[in-house]
């Protein structure tokens, strides 16, 4: 059967197919599809870990136990699991262990642009690239063969392209997944001094098996075109790029197993053509490895640079000089930047914190929107966590001046993920430092993802719901309060109370997001044209649902859910 | 047959995920290879979102770029106005006249440019100004303003009736189905 799947949709399915056992993830944006898909297959157990580390760690543990398994992350997300990472190497599996990492070329949802293929490198593990749906599928497949036969977990690694479109899939039957026989075995699984340095040996051995096997694996293919008159090595997305823009004007090497990287393929493709171009997104790492066997007669990032996707347009222009001719306005057209929502809970916490003027420490979720006109409350935002370990260094650095004018925000799950040990060294360094947890009883940003907080799990089923209240005052924390980030007057006293105290205190902001199916809307407010001044003081909000025409506020009824702030920004009565 | 680039333009929430489906289904009952490429994550939250959709005999990239669109279908004015590059010369624009104000222009910091249509109009534009809102409206939600324009495209291209009846089946919840209908009706009608 033929179907048209999203690349993580596909992913999924490949993992079913593939026998896999047991899926623990972190939602990321691009991977977070695979996970949700793969939760849909009631062969699979899937769940939500707190965070990356603790997925990969429930994989590798699921694996030594004799089952596939898999993890999925973003690329940030694998420098939080590269902990394990690293040493399963080392230990490698029992049954076959997958990891996603999804790379999201074009910063279209990240915090940085970084290129995972360098930690497959570091690691010493396998990593496959495919460049469409039904090679995420059969590349998944494929991936539990090598992770079995070579004893070593194998990365899978997407890109927000390959990800996000949807192509053709032919689905087949599951494959067996019986468990296999677990036997203890120290010098395998425990990775002290005396059995890691075997262990070291056998990954680099390993290594050379693999390197061998990438010379004439079916993952590595070469298309040569009688009209070429110069060669094409590339990879993952950028393959499809380059297709479309020379079409048969050149012969191609895809390599769909990007670590290790074949030698005699690469040198045998090389030496047919005067000429090879090397189109890789982000970073120059099957360039490098050329140069690094002797293939000089190449062009790549001097050309092509390092930054975002390589589209078609742009290899028609640097290779072939051909540019499309197309229409525009001369009118100037508004950007449009993505914005929190009508009735997003985050922004009456977020006006109080930008009329009190303090320094917010960011974190990572729709709250770094508040970074955007006209809030523009944000100072920092890092990484998952960052808010409060930075904001604890923020005011070391600069003592009572910051104490007492600085704020961290974080979303619940963010604070699940890594706030926590954040907090915890606040109490434990006895730091005056005020935590605002945005707890909006969701995984916001990534499209509404369970968290130990929310009291369900990845299916939707009952589970244990972290108490944030019990939590914080746990590690040490005494002044835990709650707010509601409707009521615009609390908010303001509760920020003031707990910069004017002599310790570190927590606010948790609580509200559900009012994109959650169960939340209740109000019916939305309408503007009194005749009271309405024009005084543009709802404005302030940057709510999406309100804009000025003739000189009056107006509401948008399709987007207005009746949060009602607004209500409270108009001193004179003119919303209702 | 040489591969076909149809763009679907709004802004975040509008719907342009379901609508994207809706076509892609179409088209690979139609027996075409087909990529959609959609937006996820940030971008999503009431941002400008496009999703491309190709098809032909063997499609590789799923990237539409500038001059590359057969059509563009934008479920609001502006953002048919941003993405009016992206279309040949001589494709085929629909768009709603739907205007929603983006943070700029709320702020205050720019303006949300006038008379629109007859510009796109002037600037060689094959356009089709349908107003799904009110469309979507009559058939039940202002939801439905997605599968509206889905209509309209629909009676720009020779595809089997049943097919696009199929592809809602299988795409809309069921006790959805039936105002999802009416609205693509009134598209196709308009």
């Amino acid at each position: 059967m033929k179907k048209l799947m999203l690349g993580n949709e596909a992913f999924a399915r490949g993992l079913y197919e593939a026998g896999c056992r047991v899926v623990s993830s972190y939602p990321g944006t691009p991977s977070t599809e695979i996970t949700e898909e793969a939760a849909k297959y009631d062969e699979m157990y899937a769940e939500w870990a707190p965070n990356e580390k603790v997925a990969m760690e429930t994989a590798l543990g699921a694996s030594i136990a004799g089952a596939r398994s898999f993890c999925g992350m973003k690329h940030v997300g694998l420098n939080v699991a590269a902990d394990p990472l690293y040493t399963a190497s080392y230990t490698g599996v029992n049954g076959g262990m997958v990891i996603a990492v999804a790379d999201d070329q074009g910063m279209h949802s990240s915090q940085n642009e970084q290129d995972s293929r360098h930690h497959a490198i570091a690691s010493k593990v396998p990593m496959l690239e495919p460049s469409d749906s039904a090679e995420c599928k059969e590349f998944v497949r494929t991936a539990y063969d090598i992770s079995e036969m070579y004893d070593t977990p194998v990365i899978v690694r997407m890109s927000t392209r390959v990800a996000h479109s949807q192509s053709i899939v032919e689905l087949e039957e599951r494959r067996d997944d019986s468990l296999k026989e677990y036997v203890k075995s120290p010098q395998k699984y425990v990775m002290m001094p005396a059995y890691a340095k075997g262990k070291h040996v056998f990954v680099e051995e390993r290594t050379e098996k693999l390197i061998e096997y990438a010379e004439t694996s079916p993952l590595n293919i070469t298309e040569i075109s009688e009209t070429a008159e110069f060669g094409v090595i590339t990879n993952g997305a950028a393959y499809q790029f380059a297709k479309e823009a020379l079409g048969d004007k050149a012969s191609y090497l895809k390599l769909g197993m990007v670590n290790p990287m074949p030698v005699r393929l690469i040198r045998d493709f090389a030496a047919k053509y005067e000429k090879i171009y090397i189109i890789e997104e982000l970073d120059g790492v099957i360039e490098q490895h050329c140069r690094n066997i002797g293939v000089t007669n190449i062009q790549g990032k001097e050309i092509f640079g390092y930054i975002g996707e390589i589209p078609q347009s742009v290899i028609a222009e640097k290779i072939l000089g051909e540019k499309k001719e197309f229409n525009a306005l001369e009118e100037n057209i508004p950007v449009r930047p993505p914005v929190m929502c009508a009735g997003c809970p985050h922004r009456g916490m977020f006006y109080t914190l930008k009329k009190l003027g303090v320094t917010v420490s960011g974190d990572i979720g729709c709250y770094t929107l508040g970074a955007c006109a006209p809030l523009e409350a944000l100072d920092t935002t890092i990484c998952m966590g960052a808010s409060i370990s930075g904001l604890h260094g923020f005011n070391k650095a600069r003592g009572a001046e910051s104490e007492h004018r600085s704020v961290a925000v974080i979303g619940d799950s963010t604070f699940m993920h890594s706030g926590i040990t954040g907090l915890v060294n606040i109490a434990y360094n006895n730091s005056n430092s005020t935590v605002i947890i945005l707890d909006n009883s969701i995984t916001g940003m990534t499209g509404h993802q369970q968290n130990p907080t929310t009291g369900k799990n990845l299916k939707g089923d009952p589970a244990a719901a972290v108490n944030l209240e019990e939590l914080c005052r746990a590690v040490g924390i005494k002044r835990v309060r709650v707010v509601d980030p409707y009521k615009l007057s609390e908010c303001e006293a509760a920020v003031k109370e707990e910069l004017a105290a002599d310790e570190a205190s927590v606010i948790i902001s609580r509200r559900p997001c009012a994109l959650l199916k169960y939340v209740k809307h109000n019916a939305p407010f309408k503007v009194n044209g005749d009271k309405c001044v024009g005084c543009k003081m709802c404005m302030k909000l940057g709510c999406p649902a309100i804009s000025m025409r003739d000189g009056k506020a107006v509401i948008d009824h399709t987007q207005c859910v009746g949060c009602g702030i607004c209500t409270e920004m108009c001193k004179i009565g003119a919303i209702g | 047959m040489e591969t076909k680039s149809i763009m679907i333009v709004g802004v975040g929430g509008q719907g342009s995920l379901l609508a994207s489906r809706l076509l892609g289904n179409v088209l690979l009952a139609q027996g075409y290879d087909v990529k959609v490429s959609e937006v996820h994550g940030m971008s999503q939250r009431g941002g400008s979102v496009v999703t491309y959709v190709r098809y032909g005999d063997k499609v590789y990239s799923p990237v539409i770029e500038k001059g590359e669109a057969d059509a563009v279908i934008s479920f609001e004015l502006l953002e048919a106005a941003r993405c009016l590059p992206y279309l040949k010369k001589g494709g085929h624009l629909i768009t709603s006249t739907q205007q929603i104000d983006p943070m700029p222009v709320i702020t205050g910091a720019a303006k949300y440019p006038e008379d629109l249509t007859e510009k796109l109009s002037a600037a060689g534009a094959d356009l089709v100004a349908v107003d799904a809102l009110t469309l979507a409206e009559q058939a039940g939600t202002s939801k439905a303003a997605n599968v509206v324009l889905m209509g309209v495209l629909a009676s720009k291209m020779d595809f089997p009736e049943e097919l696009w009846q199929k592809a809602l089946e299988q795409c809309v919840p069921a006790k959805f189905l039936e105002l999802n209908k009416k609205a693509f009706e009134l598209g196709k009608n308009a």
